[in-house]
């Protein structure tokens, strides 16, 4: 690698394999041959779909204003690429350096990018979750399905669990003039990725916009009629919800099973990585081909400690796909870290919804601005005497301010003067996130490694 | 006072050509001198005190000094009208421009810009019909003839001020804008009384024009601002004269500006402005390399600290009055590249023409669009034009800077 030319030949004339046909693929792709390589690029995907962004599924597309056909990713550039679609990856052969896909055929890589992301985690129960009218929502054909279901009028929808999914699809019934039921195995919805405080903000969003919202209730079965059509769901508190459209909104899984026994450091919680997206092997050494990106990745954070984070954010599939391509074709000091601070946003119950940082590694909040009455307020996540993350309800024009402040590591809570400064944003209360013992779903940010913040890692859904 | 700094961005031989001066500005990103007004001039510097909760734009919060030249311009005295929402802090602002927004854009109007598509292209062909129609095509002065009577236009539909009384309102526009624009041998006293004579006859007129949109609302923005009810309530007679004054004043002088600079500048780069006459949707990003390149608002001059604050290594109090030089972050060579070149074909443009944060311009749908409009049909309507001055005469404004006149000549105008 010194000075040998081998970056030179690998760059001009290298073979390159993305498997993960959608957002952090195509922007690593792209990235790629920004930076000048000319080699062969071979893009691997399960879906038959050429890459389409998924945040207008939950959003535009239930809501009849955009098709799920519709959504497909602006690109930056022209790839030049072999694309294989509808074919799932099924193995990896490291000392090989060969992808082995479902239809038999091997694809031979200099380099590889895995960004495989995540796919919805189905109802636990497989025979239910046959049933004609219960859905999840992640692809485009989900979402087709869903909206088509959604169009045909039913009599009531039943969400169950209301992490942002969740509340989206809510909302997007509630604005269709559906009756809806969501049932959510913690207190408030959002309690996951926000805490109590603000989830108590989002119960009272579904409240006035008429959701019938169950909170601290698990739905213990899915009841379908001798057509297998479902009809009603059993809830732990004995209650039964009738409803033709059951959606499955529990979180996600992680696309990695296809890596099993590849030596890869890959597993439910993602594909470990450094911070320059290089993927470990089992025994935590640094690979020096293979690299990932996006939701899939589980990469340190020198912001938060060193953590390992797997973020399912739109934004950091882009910004960690960019980083990866960008090593893939680099050689030592060249390389940089994937430092990008997390962030993602929601739009529900005409509400925007925006965050920065790690709110789950919060302890504490402080409304910093305007007021949770009015669901108009910025707040700050307080750790450890600093300033760990913040949410936005309506105010996101403030959030650089924020995120500011948490790249500079500000003392929590903060004692400045602020616009639009209520009584309430004097005092800082407990966030009051669920305890990490108690299985819950729905988080959209995972916090893995040895945080007592982290709940996935004692979660795993019953399979019956 | 020894204010090297302030006296140089109000000098008015650095008007038609601040750029050096800024330059020279950015060196120290955050400079002051005696007790004047703190000077930003730098784009990350600027941005993050546009996004800065601890920054108040509510005139009320400055500590009052004699240091700045521009603390005494607004509008005062017992006719003024509340401070509009760019005078305000949240919530009342959020409030108030919620309620304006409600009728002009999305979510509750998404189509009100699109739909006057037809309406501005009318007005922007008639005033190009004009030119032939008066002095001829060998001096035409593109201010007076095009780019200032255009705006007022819109903004009277915009209002719902009915036909027959435009002309009325071009006689206050210029009024106020003149006021706007100093002229520094004229007597203040006196211009101060001209312009509140003209505020309070715009007020009054207003005033009736809401009084007879509350009776027989139609479905322009003061009838909907006068009649409607929204979860934030209903505007008061008074906020909705306050907020219609800022309508016509902010969403009038500036689209001059922004004009008349986009003509000027595309004088001086004829191969863009060729580019422009063979394809008219290069406008989109044209407009928008403008607004970088020639904002019409130069400096922001109403800003300040609730609360003692750190920027560029440099502490500020409490109170303090801060100018933040928008035009100077838009040719800060750490934020773009080659920054005095003027390159529609800039991919990476998050200027700060029109602002940023909570108080980011208003009107900028209608103000681009306008600008699209006004400047590929100039483009495609003017055979061969020249421009007659260079230089050309600005107006004595610091603030919102542009020429006074644009003397230009052309070969014919096509239909």
């Amino acid at each position: 690698m010194n000075g040998d030319g081998s970056l030179e030949r690998l760059k001009r004339d290298g073979r390159i394999v993305v498997v993960g046909a959608s957002l952090a693929g195509l922007r690593a792709a792209e990235t790629m041959r920004e930076k000048g390589f000319t080699g062969s690029l071979t893009m691997i995907g399960d879906e038959p779909y050429e890459p389409y962004d998924r945040p207008p599924l939950s959003k535009q597309v239930l809501l009849g204003k955009a098709t799920a056909d519709r959504t497909a990713l602006p690109r930056r550039r022209d790839i030049d690429a072999k694309w294989r679609l509808g074919v799932p990856a099924t193995g990896l052969d490291m000392a090989g350096r060969r992808v082995r896909l479902a239809d038999g055929d091997e694809v031979e890589y200099d380099r590889l990018l895995i960004a495989t992301g995540v796919r919805a985690r189905p109802w636990p129960n497989e025979e239910e979750g046959a049933l004609d009218g219960v859905f999840v929502l992640r692809t485009r054909d989900d979402g087709a399905a869903l909206e088509r279901s959604l169009a045909a009028g039913p009599r009531r929808v039943l969400v169950i669990g209301a992490g942002f999914t969740g509340s989206e699809i809510a909302s997007a019934c509630r604005e269709r003039g559906l009756p809806v039921t969501v049932a959510e195995r913690g207190n408030a919805p959002l309690v996951g990725a926000l805490g109590g405080v603000i989830g108590e903000v989002a119960a009272e969003m579904h409240r006035t916009h008429e959701v019938d919202l169950r909170t601290g209730v698990m739905v213990t079965a899915l009841e379908g009629d001798p057509s297998g059509r479902v009809r009603a769901a059993h809830l732990s508190d004995g209650a039964t919800v009738e409803a033709d459209v059951v959606v499955v909104s529990l979180g996600a899984q992680r696309n990695t099973e296809w890596l099993a026994g590849s030596g890869l450091g890959a597993g439910p919680r993602g594909i470990a990585c450094d911070a320059g997206c290089r993927a470990f092997n089992i025994w935590g050494i640094v690979t020096d081909d293979i690299y990932v990106a996006g939701d899939v990745a589980r990469s340190p954070h020198a912001l938060f400690g060193y953590q390992f984070l797997s973020l399912e954010h739109w934004g950091n599939a882009v910004a960690q796909a960019e980083t990866a391509a960008h090593n893939m074709l680099s050689e030592g000091m060249d390389r940089r870290p994937h430092v990008w601070v997390p962030a993602f946003w929601s739009s529900q119950f005409g509400v925007n919804i925006k965050s920065v940082g790690v709110p789950p590694m919060g302890t504490e909040i402080l409304i910093t601005q305007g007021s949770r009455d009015e669901r108009r307020f910025a707040a700050v996540y307080g750790y450890q005497g600093r300033v760990i993350a913040a949410v936005t309800f309506d105010q996101c024009r403030w959030l650089p301010f924020y995120q500011h402040l948490i790249e500079t590591t500000a003392p929590f809570p903060p004692q400045f003067a602020t616009v639009d400064r209520r009584p309430e944003g004097h005092k800082a209360l407990a966030a009051d996130f669920p305890d990490p013992s108690v299985p819950t779903h729905g988080p959209t940010i995972t916090l893995s490694g040895y945080s007592p913040a982290d709940r996935k890692m004692t979660f795993t859904p019953a399979r019956h | 006072m020894t204010q090297a700094i302030l006296r140089e961005i109000i000098d008015y031989a650095n008007r038609a050509d601040p750029y050096p001066l800024y330059e020279e500005l950015r060196k120290t990103p955050v400079s002051q001198d005696s007790d004047g007004p703190y000077v930003i001039s730098t784009y990350y510097e600027i941005h993050s005190l546009l996004h800065d909760p601890r920054i108040s734009s509510d005139r009320r919060n400055l500590t009052p000094t004699t240091g700045d030249p521009l603390a005494q311009t607004e509008e005062d005295g017992e006719t003024a009208l509340p401070p509009s929402f760019l005078g305000l802090d949240p919530p009342e602002h959020d409030r108030l421009r919620r309620m304006t927004n409600r009728p002009f854009g999305p979510p509750h109007s998404p189509h009100r810009v699109h739909d006057m598509r037809g309406e501005l292209k009318g007005i922007v062909s008639g005033l190009i019909d004009g030119i032939v129609a008066a002095d001829g095509l060998d001096r035409i002065d593109l201010v007076d003839q095009f780019s200032y009577p255009f705006p007022v236009s819109v903004i009277c539909r915009l209002l719902g001020v009915p036909p027959e009384d435009e002309p009325r309102f071009h006689v206050w526009a210029d009024t106020l804008a003149a006021s706007l624009d100093p002229d520094p041998d004229a007597d203040p006293s006196q211009r101060h009384k001209g312009s509140q004579d003209t505020r309070m006859e715009l007020g009054m007129y207003l005033a009736g024009l809401i009084e007879e949109r509350r009776k027989n609302p139609g479905d322009d923005m003061l009838s909907h601002l006068a009649t409607a009810d929204t979860p934030d309530g209903t505007m008061t007679t008074m906020e909705i004269l306050s907020t219609s004054a800022l309508l016509l004043i902010a969403g009038h002088e500036t689209t001059v500006n922004l004009i008349t600079n986009g003509m000027l500048t595309l004088l001086r780069h004829p191969e863009v402005l060729q580019r422009l006459r063979e394809d008219p949707g290069m406008a989109v990003p044209i407009v928008e390399e403008l607004l970088r390149y020639e904002p019409p608002v130069q400096l922001l001059p109403q800003r300040s600290p609730l609360t003692e604050i750190e920027i560029g290594g440099v502490t500020i109090p409490k109170g303090a009055s801060l100018w933040l030089i928008l035009a100077s972050g838009n040719r800060d060579p750490k934020r773009f590249d080659h920054p005095d070149r003027f390159d529609p074909d800039r991919g990476d443009i998050q200027h700060l023409g029109l602002g940023s944060g909570i108080h980011s311009c208003f009107g900028a749908p209608l103000a681009r669009l306008e600008a699209q409009l006004a400047l590929s049909e100039l483009a495609r309507r003017l055979e061969n034009p020249q421009l007659l001055e260079d230089p050309p005469p600005y107006r004595q404004n610091a603030v919102l800077r542009g020429p006074r006149h644009l003397p230009i000549s052309c070969d014919g105008i096509r239909p």
